[in-house]
């Protein structure tokens, strides 16, 4: 458990996303128009999308780069597509949001993702600059 | 409501085929949880694809390839399958059907399935061993297994199923007679033309063929041995299969005392006499006609599940129906009314040495039916026509030569008929998706429509530029009776309603916000979903200019951020340059602000824009305020919305040049900028017919020309290359700028969201186009007057709002405050 405090509910945009800077990349805290909050690496289990940036809908996120649709409180891909990213542990206290930076499901490490170091110790390709830096 | 206290409603299916699995699977997919549902299925195995027989039969496929839904399939779902038990009564005043073993389920809803039964002609002899049918797996297997062991086989009817089965006992060795009553084949779905091209490529195939012959009797003693004609003549047969057509099969219906004629009549909400009772496939008749093939029985499974889920929002209104033979070997389509009478015309192609003919048949305007025989790669296109009754005056020059001139990534040509592509052949070239793929898809998989393609291959998901070419894939692997999804195509799954019967509500019903057209039209979903959210938020932008508030989390990333979304999440900045003309300064302002924000690539677009590539998200407000500071505006280069006047130098500098094309360029893109479209919208203006500014692929072009502008309208370099449609020639620059503000008007206000211009004006015609803004110039001003009016709000430059702090969230990332807590909170 390693809970840290975001902030107020009201900064997260309903059906939309905030971005977090983890330990080992970033995380997108969602919220849903019923007010749900969860926690995703922002990565698409498909070439790596930032899902933070995707339509929210229902308690799913659309990719905006191929339109995966991703299920918020599972990390996973909805059918036909199969996948998985990281998920995490959100509550919200007293309108404050906390998130558990220790993932209840570890994303897999994908070839464009986020963290240079993950992605160079599953020996895949040293993703560029540019993936690094991304938003 | 009918439930007992407490306990789930129960579903009794009568009838484990196509048409009624299919509203299970459908009713599954609204409420999986809202019935206890039991099956029962008089057949001894689980469902099974119908439409695949033929290909059984022909050995081109296994008995396990046709199979639908295995026993697990039905146990994971809570469904009691009763398999081999033919119900044998219903207890409607009990509510409860009884089967011929003795077992009985209550109902709280029936949905009767029950299909059709093969026709026999009631001849003497016609119940010999030896004589079969073509319906059932069971019949396949006596087939295969007369095959076997004997070598004549009279194949009577020779329509559609006849010819299949004929083919199908060919293909496995049997000498084959295909005796029919009339003196052409097929004559319920082709012409004497076709008919005659067809016998003849069937006879070169091994068939033998009776015209004209009558069956008097059936001969044989034990088995049987051969038929008698009217007229004394004989052929000798081990086989006789009667193909010459089907019944609905009412007799459990009918004894129930539901109202029967042909078929179990049912209502538009697909509700029998008994109310409680519903009835799908091929048992059904609707306002007057039975089916008997598929596609109108997925339509009729999605209406009934759409009442039994008591959304209560759908209506089967009938179906137009289209034929393919599922002959290796032999393309053919027909669809609609290809007789014609003396009211419609006919336009006809026919080369007998390649052994092609077409024939479309038109009334007013319209095309009504179509035959295509050894040439079938449009049947889908001319199908799509009919259905939605496009005007086909302005295609008809081409339309006999196909959708080829739309462009299909190069697979629209004669060489390369769908059929015959090898299977690495790339279909898809968006998702790399080739030809080997989708076909293993659709039968490993068994999929029917383009939806269930796209979702499990991806083909045909992105571009759309291989919809036809995954269709055909569709239509020649499920063979037979395939046709595409339904004319009344809904939003997306969240909805049954069109793109224009929401925009159609929108304006008549006065609604204003996202949730009132959720209310108003009964969205299956609480927020609708990452299809519909984006389409609604521009039609009621569309509609309620300046009044509508523009919904950001409805918006695809690119028009939320202002900036398009590359693939590794940078965005990149395209600042409006008008015209194409620049300045020392302004260059100079780019490459300060490239430098700044250390921008890896800068790059020209095609549209003669400026693209600084590779920015990062938390950078692009203070960029903007850069790039405000110099004067320059957003170039909309990421949005649903009016991109770029390209231009030529014109008079001003060209020796050619008739006019001031850049100058008209400016005009026009000052007067059109920051208006949101259906799709993206591009123009161009040249100077001179050479057409430097390549005018004539744009949404909307001019060309300059010595006595005036020719404005040309439905062009498109994109997915389908498209060259315009001239639209009409004005004298003066004004006229120019008005007819564009009335043109983009209409275009905003009569296409369908994510359609553009080309498809747009291939839809609705040319014709409507030039009424409504050429030849009514009231009309015209009143659409221009609409346009202004939208722009007032709409030319707000959002890189400037968004640098003075407007929706400053969407590009800061959100900082955890490092406070760690011991304790979880609650």
């Amino acid at each position: 458990m390693n809970w840290v405090k975001l902030g107020a509910l009201e900064t997260i945009p309903r059906l939309g996303a905030r971005v977090v800077a983890g330990p080992n990349g970033d995380i997108a805290v969602f919220r849903t128009a019923a007010d749900g909050v969860f926690a995703l690496a922002d990565r698409c289990p498909h070439k790596g999308g930032p899902l933070s940036q995707g339509i929210v809908h229902g308690e799913r996120v659309t990719c905006p780069l191929h339109n995966w649709v991703i299920d918020l409180a599972s990390g996973s891909a909805t059918g036909p597509d199969t996948g998985c990213t990281g998920a995490y542990r959100v509550r919200v206290d007293q309108g404050q949001v906390w998130l558990d930076l220790d993932p209840v499901v570890s994303a897999p490490v994908h070839a464009a993702a986020a963290d240079p170091e993950e992605a160079a110790e599953a020996g895949t390709q040293a993703p560029t600059p540019a993936q690094r830096e991304a938003v | 409501m009918l439930t007992r206290t407490g306990q789930k409603p129960r579903l009794v299916l009568v009838g484990n085929g196509m048409a009624g699995m299919r509203t299970v699977e459908e009713l599954l997919k609204l409420k999986p949880d809202m019935y206890e549902i039991t099956v029962f299925g008089a057949e001894p195995h689980g469902n099974y694809n119908r439409i695949l027989l033929s290909p059984v039969l022909a050995g081109e496929k296994t008995v396990d390839e046709i199979l639908l839904n295995d026993d697990g399939w039905y146990a994971e779902r809570g469904i009691r399958l009763h398999k081999g038990r033919r119900v044998a009564h219903i207890h409607r005043g009990r509510r409860e059907v009884v089967a011929e073993d003795g077992t009985r389920e209550p109902y709280d809803r029936l949905l009767l399935a029950t299909g059709s039964t093969p026709f026999v002609i009631p001849v003497p002899g016609h119940d010999l061993p030896g004589v079969v049918s073509f319906r059932d797996l069971q019949d396949v297997d006596a087939m295969l297994a007369a095959s076997r062991s004997h070598r004549r086989a009279v194949v009577i009817g020779g329509g559609l199923l006849g010819l299949e089965a004929a083919n199908g006992l060919l293909r496995q060795g049997m000498e084959v007679t295909v005796v029919h009553l009339m003196d052409t084949l097929m004559e319920r779905q082709i012409d004497p033309p076709a008919a005659a091209l067809l016998q003849r490529s069937l006879e070169a195939k091994g068939l033998q063929f009776r015209l004209a012959a009558q069956t008097e009797a059936i001969l044989g003693d034990g088995r049987v041995t051969g038929v008698r004609f009217r007229d004394g003549t004989e052929v000798p047969a081990d086989l006789v299969v009667m193909a010459v057509g089907i019944r609905p099969n009412v007799e459990l219906a009918k004894a129930s005392g539901i109202h029967c004629e042909r078929g179990v009549v049912v209502n538009d909400t697909l509700q029998t006499y008994d109310p409680v009772v519903y009835a799908v496939g091929e048992c059904v008749q609707h306002r007057g006609q039975c089916y008997g093939l598929v596609a109108p029985l997925w339509e009729q499974a999605k209406v009934c599940a759409n009442h039994l889920a008591e959304y209560g929002i759908a209506r089967y209104e009938g179906s137009v129906t289209a034929t393919r033979l599922k002959v290796t070997g032999i393309d053919l389509f027909s669809a609609g009314d290809f007789l014609g009478d003396e009211h419609s015309e006919d336009l006809v192609f026919q080369d007998a040495a390649r052994g092609v003919y077409k024939k479309l048949v038109l009334r007013d305007g319209v095309v009504r039916g179509a035959v295509l025989y050894g040439d079938t790669i449009d049947g889908s296109w001319y199908f799509q026509l009919l259905r939605e009754g496009t005007p086909v005056n302005d295609l008809r020059d081409g339309l006999l030569f196909g959708q080829a001139h739309l462009g299909d990534s190069g697979h629209g040509d004669d060489k390369t008929r769908v059929a015959a592509l090898p299977d690495a052949a790339e279909i898809c070239g968006c998702n790399g998706v080739c030809k080997g793929a989708i076909v293993q898809a659709i039968t490993e998989k068994k999929l029917f429509t383009l939806d269930d393609v796209r979702a499990h291959t991806k083909a045909s998901s992105s571009c759309g530029s291989c919809t036809g070419l995954v269709e055909s894939l569709l239509a020649t692997t499920l063979g037979g009776d395939y046709s595409q999804t339904p004319a009344k195509k809904p939003v997306c799954a969240c909805t049954e309603h069109s793109h224009d019967e929401v925009r159609a509500a929108i304006t008549e019903q006065g609604l204003k916000t996202m949730a009132a057209v959720f209310e108003a039209l009964d969205w299956k979903t609480p927020d609708g979903c990452h299809v519909c959210r984006p389409a609604l938020n521009y039609y009621l932008l569309a509609a309620w200019p300046g009044e509508y508030r523009d919904d950001a989390q409805s918006r695809f990333i690119n028009e939320r951020a202002h900036g398009n979304i590359q693939k590794d999440g940078t965005y990149s900045v395209v600042p409006r340059i008008w015209g194409g003309v620049t300045t020392p300064t302004e260059l100079r302002a780019i490459a300060a602000v490239a430098e700044k924000y250390r921008v890896p690539t800068v790059k020209f677009t095609g549209g003669q824009r400026i693209d600084l590539l590779g920015v990062k998200k938390k950078d692009l407000p203070a960029m903007w305020r850069d790039l405000g500071a110099a004067g320059f505006v957003s170039g909309h280069a990421y949005g649903k919305a009016l991109r770029t006047v390209k231009t030529c130098v014109g008079s001003e500098w060209c020796r050619f040049g008739t006019q001031d094309s850049t100058g008209l360029g400016i005009q026009m893109e000052k007067l059109t900028w920051g208006s949101w479209t259906p799709h993206k919208f591009k123009m161009g203006v040249s100077g001179c017919p050479r057409n430097c500014a390549e005018a004539t692929i744009k949404d909307l072009g001019v060309v300059c020309v010595d006595s005036g502008y020719e404005i040309h309208v439905g062009g498109n370099g994109g997915v389908k290359v498209r060259v315009t449609d001239f639209l009409c020639k004005v004298a003066t620059e004004a006229e120019v700028l008005e007819m564009t503000g009335a043109f983009m008007q209409l275009y905003r206000e009569e296409a369908r969201y994510l359609e553009r211009t080309a498809p747009w004006i291939e839809r609705v015609g040319l014709t409507h186009v030039q009424q409504a803004i050429v030849e009514d110039a009231d009309n015209r001003a009143r659409l221009h007057r609409r346009f202004l009016e939208s722009q007032g709000p709409a030319q707000v430059d959002p890189w400037a709002e968004r640098a003075a702090g407007h929706a400053a969230q969407e590009f800061q990332p959100l900082t955890p405050i490092a406070e760690r807590h011991e304790e979880v909170p609650a």
